[in-house]
């Protein structure tokens, strides 16, 4: 009985220091999920003379990728994008994060566009609002326009299959 | 001596300065910002706070803040923004909420129970019931007692 006691406070740390080493203290839960995505209206990186805004990603379930052309981690998620893209499940928008127009084009060009339009958001007002703090960040927006998931850092196969592609597919079969 | 220390003296202002310089309309204002940005955290180094952090979000948020701060708003206006976009993460004092009631209570609960469990010990103390004889030392007093006298 004398030794029950601390063998249970020690347990009982062991199961919260534990639980706590599982977590991703990188990962900041994103406060837009549930609501609206934040409005925007930018140019596209393509056309400075075509815009982008919230509106068009309404009415179908979209993917809202915040990419950067100086971002090594996002070169590491690209192939999975392109790979995403030509399988025409969802359209994939881009949010590109202070870069520069030359920079943003060339790397499309060099390693492949796999997004239907990308805003051009020099100064990372946009990114702001949207609560980016580490490139690349991915978005699950429904077709009524609201955040339903964020994904922090470079999106993998095991991402996409396990947790990106069932959340879309559900999205998808629920009437709006 | 005091040549020596001059050079370093002289740099000493620039290594304080790690903040970019804002200009204010009010020395209250300022003061308002300073103290709002101590207490924002930086969430690419997330050991920061926005005023002590160099990353690019970090600064692009003190012209947020600032900005706010300058046209007149209050702190909780800034303070609104930031969490709206970026979540409680960002204030490094949370406030209280159902998911954050056992970092506030906790400590308080940690030390009523420990309270509990000393006033509990104290009090077995003070009734002897630790302290009284078992059956066996009775006996063996019993025995000394009369070897002694014997």
């Amino acid at each position: 009985m004398r030794y029950l006691i601390p063998l249970a406070v020690f347990a009982v740390m062991v199961i919260f220091l534990g639980i706590g080493l599982t977590l991703n203290p990188r990962e900041v839960p994103s406060p837009l999920i549930g609501k609206p995505a934040p409005e925007f209206l930018l140019p596209q990186v393509a056309d400075a003379g075509k815009t982008l805004s919230r509106d068009d990603l309404k009415g179908q379930v979209s993917l809202v990728n915040v990419w950067a052309s100086w971002c090594a981690s996002c070169r590491e998620e690209h192939p999975v994008l392109l790979q995403l893209a030509k399988q025409n499940i969802v359209p994939i928008y881009g949010l590109n994060y202070k870069d520069e127009r030359d920079n943003a084009l060339a790397w499309l060009q060099r390693f492949g566009d796999p997004y239907a339009a990308s805003a051009f958001d020099p100064e990372g007002k946009v990114g702001i609002d949207w609560g980016v703090y580490g490139v690349p960040e991915t978005f699950v927006v429904d077709r009524d326009g609201i955040v339903r998931h964020k994904q922090t850092g470079p999106v993998t196969p095991e991402i996409l299959e396990k947790k990106l592609l069932p959340l879309i597919r559900q999205l998808q079969a629920t009437p709006s | 001596m005091i040549r020596r220390l001059l050079p370093f003296l002289l740099i000493l202002p620039f290594a304080a300065q790690a903040v970019e310089i804002r200009e204010f309309d009010d020395p209250d204002k300022q003061l308002r910002y300073e103290r709002l940005i101590e207490e924002l955290r930086c969430l690419v180094c997330q050991n920061q706070s926005l005023a002590d952090s160099d990353a690019d979000l970090a600064r692009d948020l003190r012209d947020e803040v600032y900005a706010i701060i300058q046209s007149g708003k209050n702190e909780q206006e800034a303070v609104k923004f930031l969490t709206d976009r970026y979540g409680d993460f960002v204030l490094y004092r949370p406030p209280f909420k159902v998911t954050t009631a056992l970092l506030w209570i906790g400590p308080f609960l940690l030390l009523a129970g420990g309270g509990l469990f000393l006033w509990r010990q104290v009090k077995r103390r003070d009734t002897g019931e630790d302290l009284a004889l078992t059956e066996e030392e009775k006996k063996r007093l019993e025995r000394l007692r009369n070897n002694l006298e014997g």
